[in-house]
């Protein structure tokens, strides 16, 4: 059994670790700069500019509102659990930071004589990782709200539970349909088998059933309901503040990004762009980056559309429409490809 | 003649009955003709004034701070006097009692306004005043006028109480006026 893919060149040790800070830096440069994005054009679908007084156009926002919440006390309720309190936003953020390591950036390059593939590592199993993370990460949620002891937090974090367990059904199942076409798990050679024609064309059904489902895991709007402000003050979070707080909300930006990355990887040809145009290497990352931000303003832009669902729509669209869909979508590919 | 339940029931038809295909279409479409509106909303633009740099225009009969009054070169009387006589008419009509005049005789060498007498001491106090306007009716000279000036803010109470001094003080213009209109 071969942990890693047969990437089928030498690659020096230290190219891993430069590439793990390099992603994780270049991430976390931009995961601000996206929470600023998405309150700006918040504003415009609402007839407003959002925030444009600290810096330059606002800018400089984040960095106010770091200083804001590190410099809030550090507490917790008298019925929290205390360890568990402070492991589970941890949790959180190390499993959303884990999905970006799988990333393709761009293909192998050839860096200064030493061939280097833009990504964090390509792995044989690349969906699956992904999907174990998702997996783990939601004990951060579910530890979170069950250590706060607070009825909020604890009602929000079984919503979370139930809404998670039912859409990663259907998503995965939606992501088999690509697997299916493109006969591969690593996420590299899923992007090489788009060269053709992308996915979201053969595989549109999956593609909205992905997104959907995908709006579902990331606790984004219309599917908010772990973080229903008007019914459970703050789902999941509603205890935590200053540093754990930021903790859950860049989690959830951070698993924001890996989603679209694994959308624009899986459906949307990666660092492949349309009409036989071959780009140079270096513009690989930056094709990549500009696909996610499509997906990114979707999310803003659903989320400024969509009203919350109620508890049982969610459970019933998730479970009697999304996933009869899904399975449907993947026998009917599974028969095209094998006849 | 018993009571027959069944007859008291009404028949409330919510939507009408779709499948399962016909409503997931139905949910997609209406998505994007939701994200359509929203999309409309950025193309419009924002509508927000950004309050210390822009100012909504007030319009012409806006009531705001007091203004006190001297004659102008083209009145009768000698340009540069003060039009308050210092009655106290704007005092005793004021509902909210934040206007505090005491009256002086005008004297040959010292003649501050056309009248007999001239307000020796003219105080609004600012924090009390509710901006009726009852001041400005019963001035008989019009001597008292509501002016444009709103932004009126201070960090303490007494700073608030204007005298007769800041009353007749060219106000700075900082309040855009409405032309239009009117």
């Amino acid at each position: 059994m071969t942990l890693f893919a047969d990437v089928n060149y030498f690659e020096p040790w230290w190219i891993q670790i430069v590439r793990a800070i390099l992603i994780f830096s270049v991430i976390f440069g931009v995961l601000p700069m996206l929470t600023v994005y998405e309150r700006k054009l918040l504003g415009r679908f609402q007839h407003r500019y959002g925030p444009n007084r600290v810096g330059p156009y606002g800018l400089l926002q984040p960095m106010a509102e770091i200083v804001k919440f590190a410099r809030k006390e550090s507490f917790r309720p008298t019925t929290s659990v205390g360890f568990l309190f402070f492991l589970a936003p941890a949790v959180s953020i190390m499993t959303a930071v884990g999905g970006l390591a799988l990333i393709p950036w761009g293909g192998v390059q050839d860096i200064l004589g030493t061939n280097v593939g833009l990504y964090g590592m390509d792995v044989s199993v690349g969906p699956l990782y992904v999907f174990a993370l998702g997996g783990i990460s939601f004990y951060g949620i579910l530890l979170g709200g069950w250590a706060s002891g607070s009825k909020y937090s604890f009602l929000g974090s079984m919503r979370a539970a139930a809404q998670l367990i039912s859409y990663e059904v259907s998503q995965g199942l939606a992501l088999v349909g690509v697997l299916i076409t493109s006969q591969t798990l690593s996420l590299v050679g899923i992007v090489n088998a788009q060269r053709g024609m992308w996915y979201f064309i053969p595989q549109l059904c999956g593609f909205l059933i992905f997104m959907v489902a995908s709006f579902a895991e990331t606790n984004r709007a219309p599917f908010d309901l772990v973080e229903a402000d008007a019914e459970l003050v703050g789902g999941y979070f509603t205890e935590y503040g200053g540093t754990g707080f930021v903790a859950y909300l860049f989690a959830e930006y951070v698993n924001m990004i890996v989603v679209s990355a694994m959308a624009t990887t899986l459906f949307l040809g990666g660092w492949l762009l349309p009409f036989g145009i071959h780009q140079p290497g270096w513009v690989d990352p930056f094709v990549v980056l500009a696909k996610m931000m499509l997906f990114m303003t979707l999310f803003i832009w659903i989320r400024a559309t969509l009203p919350r669902l109620r508890y049982d729509q969610l459970m019933s669209f998730g479970w009697k429409i999304l996933l009869p869909l899904a399975t449907l979508n993947l026998l009917v590919t599974a028969i095209i490809v094998v006849a | 003649m018993p009571y027959d339940p069944g007859s008291d029931v009404i028949e409330v038809v919510r939507h009408p009955q779709r499948s399962a295909a016909a409503s997931t279409y139905r949910i997609f479409g209406e998505t994007l003709r939701g994200m359509k509106t929203t999309l409309a909303r950025v193309v419009e633009g924002p509508l927000t004034i950004q309050y210390p740099e822009e100012k909504t225009p007030v319009y012409p009969r806006f009531r705001g701070r007091h203004k006190l009054h001297k004659f102008e070169s083209d009145d009768p009387a000698p340009p540069g006097l003060e039009t308050c006589v210092g009655c106290s008419l704007c005092a005793a009509a004021c509902p909210a009692d934040c206007i505090r005049v005491v009256a002086a005789e005008n004297s040959p060498e010292n003649r501050v306004s056309a009248g007999e007498r001239y307000a020796a001491v003219y105080e609004i106090n600012l924090s009390r005043c509710i901006f009726c306007g009852y001041c400005e009716i019963a001035c008989p000279f019009d001597a008292i006028t509501m002016g444009h000036d709103y932004e009126m803010s201070d960090y303490t109470r007494s700073d608030l109480i204007f005298t007769k001094e800041m009353l007749l003080a060219e106000p700075l213009e900082r309040t855009p006026l409405r032309t239009e209109g009117e």
